[in-house]
């Protein structure tokens, strides 16, 4: 793809903390490079923004290889921007034009407060894994491959749920604000997979528990979020983490 | 957890709509194929003699009761969750995706669901209301009388804005349905990779089929149309 460089209108979310109220200041920045990300995008212009004295965007980061999670942003309405499967590290600058006016905004949810400017609070979902999403067995060394046989077809399914790297693009692309497809990626790899069938029950209940105290909302089913998803997370997780409730509720004492 | 606290978190409420949204569309058949009767040849006396049947059967009657608490608690559980589901998002987004993300109507099942219910209320007063409570005319068929609903259908859809607002009432049920019938097998957790294009394929199907069917009606009864099915008739 050929090179090239562009001047942007970035509209920025600024907001002290989370007490205070926030509003969209707009930036120009100039000679960015199409083949920068758009996290080093932001970089530039908190050089530039810390040079001439000023306070610097707040935004969350860490790995910048698409695996770890942290980077968020809401970019132009789409939480990690335009691009499918992506997250924001990886989003990189060529998906814009030269002249855009691009509006970036945190993740927006009652149970995902702001922190500071585009920085949010994701500790409601530290909270509905350390309400069943583990396995509490001592599992000593790493076993064998294949000592459990199980299923090419549900460890596939398992893999692909456990790919969920926990971002919260889904609670941001919801219209209700619903952690369903987080938390169906959570129980769905344990679930399918025997070392996580003796918790199999409470894991599911208490994990809804959890999630409806943290204040996210129900799922309507609209879909936005395997849309959105950066690891494209399948929504019939959502069908099995409901059915898995149902049976736990129906059956369990 | 016990069974009794299903029904009040997040999935269970949904679970809640999605049990009345099925019972709800399985009363959508019965009053379809009942009321397609009008569509064909004689069928003033086939209708009539057919909503006799449904206004005189003990067990319809019984299940019409179930019918109406169906309806009651889809529309306060629907009003409830939408309400509620729009607090948790207090601050909103300055710009959203739209329709590049998800579709409009799967988005918009509330305000759908609202012009159904003004339709509903409607439709009720036009018909329900006259043949439960306030009465209607008669006519014989072998010597017994029945109320003739299909002679006070002509007189409503004989009325351009009542047809109007048929047409918009089953146009609103079409996209309800659309979203609706995979959404209600999604929250029941029906839905698998060999399910999903089965159910969605179906539902579409039902979603296009029923309304249109229903549409027909007040259309061929305004303009006195009738299709002839020769010797076949659709009474039950």
């Amino acid at each position: 793809m050929q090179h090239y460089t562009m001047n942007l209108n970035l509209k920025v979310w600024r907001q002290k903390s989370g007490t205070s109220t926030g509003g969209f200041e707009t930036y120009s920045v100039s000679n960015i490079s199409s083949e920068m990300s758009f996290l080093e995008m932001i970089d530039v212009l908190n050089e530039r923004l810390i040079k001439e004295g000023g306070d610097p965007i707040a935004f969350d980061h860490d790995c910048r290889e698409g695996i770890c999670g942290m980077c968020s942003m809401v970019i132009d309405g789409r939480p990690h921007g335009p691009w499918k499967g992506t997250t924001t590290c990886q989003l990189h600058m060529r998906a814009f034009k030269d002249g855009d006016t691009i509006t970036i905004e945190p993740f927006r949810a009652n149970a995902f407060p702001v922190i500071k400017d585009l920085m949010v609070s994701r500790s409601a979902f530290d909270r509905i894994i350390q309400a069943g999403g583990y396995v509490s067995v001592n599992t000593g060394n790493a076993v064998d491959g294949n000592a459990i046989p199980i299923e090419k077809e549900k460890a596939d399914d398992a893999f692909a749920a456990a790919a969920c790297i926990g971002c919260g693009a889904c609670v941001a692309a919801c219209k209700n604000a619903s952690a369903m497809l987080f938390l169906s990626a959570k129980v769905s790899h344990l679930a399918l997979l025997p070392q996580g069938e003796p918790e199999r029950k409470q894991r599911v209940v208490s994990m809804v528990a959890q999630m409806d105290k943290e204040g996210f909302g129900s799922c309507t089913n609209t879909y936005a979020c395997e849309a959105e998803c950066p690891k494209e997370i399948s929504v019939l997780n959502i069908a099995r983490l409901n059915r898995e409730y149902l049976n736990a509720s129906l059956s369990g004492s | 957890m016990s069974w009794s606290n299903l029904f009040s978190t997040s999935i269970g409420k949904k679970l809640i709509m999605s049990l009345t949204g099925i019972f709800l569309v399985i009363f959508l058949v019965v009053h379809c194929y009942v009321n397609a009767n009008v569509l064909f040849t004689n069928g003033e006396e086939n209708f009539n003699r057919a909503a006799h049947f449904m206004g005189t059967n003990l067990l319809i009657r019984v299940t019409e009761i179930g019918l109406f608490a169906g309806f009651i608690l889809h529309i306060i559980q629907g009003y409830k969750l939408e309400w509620l589901n729009r607090s948790k998002r207090a601050s909103r987004y300055a710009v959203t995706a739209g329709n590049k993300t998800s579709k409009w109507y799967s988005r918009s099942m509330a305000l759908l669901g609202s012009l159904i219910l003004i339709f509903l209320i409607v439709h009720l007063a036009h018909f329900w209301v006259p043949s439960r409570i306030t009465g209607l005319e008669e006519v014989t068929y072998d010597g017994k009388p029945y109320h003739n609903l299909y002679l006070e259908m002509q007189h409503v859809f004989a009325q351009p804005w009542a047809v109007a607002l048929y047409l918009l009432g089953c146009f609103s049920l079409s996209w309800h349905l659309l979203h609706g019938i995979q959404s209600a097998a999604q929250t029941m957790g029906w839905t698998s990779k060999n399910y999903f294009p089965i159910i969605r394929s179906v539902g579409q199907a039902f979603s296009i089929v029923v309304p249109l069917i229903f549409a027909l009606m007040p259309v061929f009864m305004h303009f006195g149309w009738e299709i002839d099915l020769g010797s076949i008739t659709l009474l039950f």
